[in-house]
């Protein structure tokens, strides 16, 4: 077990189970590599609903709600529960069970990046799909797609109130008296791609909320759809759109060229394409994406240059992803032997079952997800429920007040009882952490009172709580 | 930031006195008669016109639309002044405004004037004056002045304190716990684990003092459990506020207490006198009526600052909520707090008097009201407040008379 080997399991997996650091150990480099390019296929991943299965859902529940049939509504709401709690274990166990930690880290980070949250409680149909089908496909490829597939996604639509944001002089905006709505496009420049310094003004805000006006869930042609030949007509001119969920609604677009730090972006649906396109692309783009992947990787302060390699690795590339990746496993400061990050609740959870969770949970499923889910609340990062647009916090900062460092020191000790006695835990500590193993936790451990309490020593050891 | 501020200091602290009782008593002295105060971060941008209405002024109906009150009915405001009232949710701080134990600040902002939440928290947060200059929160360093900066002095009510409460000085954190609690012996390993970690050391150890606090504060004098309110319908914010208010109430517990309260960013359906916001306003207000019965005779000793990060837009959206603007609300009360009063500067809603068109002015700088509560209940010094709580700051004065004497 080399130090790199141990490095690549945690620092960039989500913690070794039994044998992996064995494994990576032999060419720790490779090994990272070779799971970009293989990705995760989990059948459990195969086997849940599309977003268009879902959006298909969303205008049946809508419908229900409207004709006030309570009884089915019910079972509806039920059967959505059902979806989101069978999301939820599929979340669990993929990172339980993956052998490409890397990548699976790397759907996470994004999916916390484009952070869609239960907290609206519209969206929480969605948030499974958006991780499966808006970010993980594009987790290895450009920037500029997974921005689009995000942004058009029903779960960002409704997150982010882009969904009912109507052109105040398109068709549907002289109708109905409704409006714009500008969160999305704030976000957008904000969070997703240029960041709070990168340069834009309200009047950019506006201007990226009108180009998007006409983004929403797909609720078919429907009322918002060609009706008279007016509509027709705007439809012909703008173009229309519709995909796994996702609608272009012509009539609801704000009409007329719109001007995006200072750019023009003709009216209709491409203008949109094209707006997000060049902001994945931007300067300012690739230097806010560089900060938070190498904050993520490297430290909660990483170094100038580590992040400056990284953006003009970005950059260089046109937002490939697969260069921006490579030009941080080949990063010195990366394989710095001192752990430089506290792993968040939900890393912490997952690396102790990858260590010690065994075969059982490949049982895990939507009646025995339950534990796990209060088990994340109580450490304070429930997946798919972010407190903001601005996801979960990723320093160390946030994860170490004084209670929550003893809600972990509870859940180590609850979560080994309830684990039960497998192995020696003195072995399993040499597994989990190789050389990074404190001799003195190592006696710990193999003087513990019990093999339960010998886990939950390892749970709770510093060294287990960072990477 | 803390983290490795924490680092060094609990280096230097550990074999010291830092965490004994003994230490934690002389500091409080330093505080005149045992006063606590309190910071409620509404953190998403509360909606001012919501909360507090200004119901006679002659645009509000129209301006609002559907998120306008009823002039008459149960969702009416609960008039203050003619032009005023509170949100009909907010009938206990209603009552406090009676009681002449609350001020509300109207058109209140940070001094920044962009729009971002997070900017904008940051800002209100750091006490600085444009975001991300400052590394630390506002409260924080005021624990210094106060010697309430050992750990037992200031509680953070959640797992991890917000960067309010964030910095050098240490402070501990407390939230209703869901866990079994393990053995003694076990924990007695785990410190052992954790005696040459300062980070999770400091922080197991101060965890551990803030639990036995909570343990006892949540029992009477025989040793059994004290009932707790039933807060059933009230979310998650009620036994937060129920139980850190006994723990703030104790003699040997925290004098300063932060709560940090989400949920208020309404861009869609944000509904009027009982829909989406109203409820969540409900929420808070019952949730404080909590925490005043938890507070029992400290209440007397008690100023509480809420407030966001900024306010919201005049008018309704196109989606049936507001965006985000600049003037927002404040609301200092508590028993210590000399209130019945309402501070706006109104010039009203035509938008002429609007910033942008769009949004309430900021004529009230949020730093004003904490420095009131700072300057006049907790007796820090101006010149402190103006350069080192929140620098730059000497133009930006207390509002006088609204503590109790």
């Amino acid at each position: 077990m080399s130090l790199e080997g141990a490095l690549a399991a945690n620092r960039f997996g989500l913690g070794a189970k039994p044998g992996e650091i064995d494994e990576a150990s032999r060419d720790p480099k490779t090994w990272l590599r070779n799971q970009l390019v293989r990705g995760e296929d989990s059948p459990r991943l195969g086997s849940l609903s599309s977003t268009s299965e879902l959006a298909t859902q969303l205008v049946k529940q809508q419908q229900l709600r409207q004709a006030k049939d309570k009884d089915a509504l019910k079972t509806f709401l039920m059967q959505a529960r059902q979806t989101y709690l069978r999301e939820m274990a599929a979340r669990f166990l993929v990172g339980f069970e993956t052998e490409a930690p890397l990548h699976e880290r790397l759907v996470r980070f994004w999916s916390n990046h484009f952070a869609v949250s239960t907290q609206k409680p519209q969206c929480a149909l969605f948030v499974g799909a958006f991780e499966r089908e808006a970010i993980r496909p594009h987790v290895t490829g450009r920037f500029s797609d997974m921005v689009l597939a995000a942004e058009r996604h029903p779960a960002m639509q409704l997150y982010l109130d882009n969904a009912q944001s109507i052109g105040p002089d398109s068709l549907a905006g002289q109708r109905s008296g409704k409006g714009r709505n500008e969160n999305l496009g704030r976000e957008i420049l904000e969070l997703h791609t240029l960041g709070v310094e990168g340069g834009y003004t309200q009047d950019d805000v506006i201007a990226l909320a009108n180009i998007l006006t006409g983004w929403s869930v797909d609720r078919g042609p429907g009322p918002a759809g060609p009706a008279g030949p007016v509509a027709r007509m705007i439809h012909t001119a703008m173009g229309s759109e519709a995909e796994n969920g996702f609608r272009f609604y012509p009539p609801r677009h704000e009409p007329g060229a719109k001007t995006l730090l200072g750019r023009r972006y003709e009216e209709g649906y491409r203008g949109g394409v094209q707006a997000l396109t060049d902001l994945a692309q931007h300067r300012a783009t690739a230097r806010h994406i560089a900060t938070k992947l190498a904050t993520h990787f490297i430290a909660d302060n990483p170094p100038e240059d580590s992040v400056k390699r990284i953006e003009t690795a970005f950059r260089d590339s046109g937002g490939d992803l697969m260069k921006v990746y490579e030009t941080i496993i080949d990063d010195p400061a990366a394989w710095r032997p001192e752990p430089a990050k506290f792993r968040s609740p939900v890393e912490y959870v997952t690396a102790a079952m990858r260590i010690a969770g065994g075969d059982r949970l490949a049982a895990l499923d939507e009646k025995t997800v339950g534990p796990f889910m209060q088990s994340a609340r109580a450490m304070g990062e429930m997946p798919f429920a972010a407190p903001s647009p601005q996801g979960w916090p990723d320093v160390a900062d946030s994860w170490t007040g004084s209670d929550a460092v003893l809600q972990r020191v509870e859940w180590a000790n609850a979560a080994a009882l309830k684990l039960g006695v497998q192995s020696d835990p003195a072995a399993l500590a040499d597994a989990a952490l190789g050389p990074f193993l404190n001799p003195d936790t190592r006696t710990q451990i193999a003087r513990a009172a019990s093999p339960a309490q010998g886990l939950a020593l390892l749970f709770a050891s510093p060294e287990f709580q960072r990477r | 930031m803390l983290t490795r501020r924490t680092f060094l200091h609990a280096g230097i602290a550990c074999g010291a006195l830092a965490f004994s009782g003994v230490h934690a008593r002389l500091a409080f002295a330093a505080l005149p008669d045992d006063r606590r105060f309190i910071v409620v971060i509404l953190r998403g941008a509360l909606d001012g016109l919501a909360a507090v209405p200004a119901h006679g002024d002659p645009d509000y109906a129209s301006l609002r639309g559907t998120l306008a009150l009823p002039q008459t009915g149960p969702n009416a405001p609960i008039d203050l002044d003619g032009l005023f009232g509170l949100h009909p949710s907010l009938h206990n701080l209603a009552e406090m405004w009676r009681d002449k134990e609350l001020a509300i600040f109207h058109n209140v902002a940070t001094p920044y004037r962009d729009r971002s939440h997070f900017d904008a928290q940051n800002v209100l947060e750091t006490g600085g004056t444009a975001p991300h200059r400052l590394h630390d929160g506002w409260l924080n360093r005021a624990l210094t002045p106060l010697a309430l900066d050992t750990g037992n002095g200031a509680l953070a009510v959640a797992s991890s304190p917000p960067l309010l409460l964030d910095g050098s000085s240490h402070v501990t954190s407390w939230m209703p716990s869901r866990m079994p609690a393990p053995d003694e012996e076990y924990l007695a390993r785990i410190s052992m684990l954790y005696a040459k970690d300062p980070v999770l050391g400091a922080a197991l150890k101060q965890a551990l003092a803030t639990r036995a606090t909570a343990n006892a504060a949540m029992h009477d004098s025989a040793g059994g459990p004290m009932p707790m309110q039933n807060g059933q319908g009230y979310g998650p914010i009620m036994p937060m506020m129920e139980g850190a208010g006994r723990i703030l109430a104790a003699a040997d517990g925290p004098r300063v207490g932060v709560f940090d309260i989400g949920g208020w960013d309404t861009h869609s359906n944000q509904g009027a006198g009982d829909g989406q916001l109203g409820r969540r306003l409900m929420m808070l207000d019952e949730s404080l009526a909590a925490l005043k019965t938890a507070l029992g005779p400290a209440w007397k000793k008690t100023a509480i600052v809420a407030a966001s990060e900024f306010g919201r837009t005049v008018a309704v959206n196109g989606t049936g909520g507001t965006d985000h603007g600049t003037g927002g609300i404040a609301f200092l009360f508590g028993g210590a707090v000399a209130g019945g009063t309402i501070h706006a500067e109104w010039s009203g809603l035509k938008p002429s008097a609007l910033k942008d068109g769009r949004d309430l002015p900021a004529k009230t700088d949020t730093r004003a009201i904490f420095k009131t509560a700072l300057a006049d209940h907790l007796r820090i010094a101006k010149q402190t407040l103006d350069e080192k709580i929140f620098p730059d700051s000497s133009g930006v004065l207390a509002v006088r008379d609204l503590i109790r004497s």
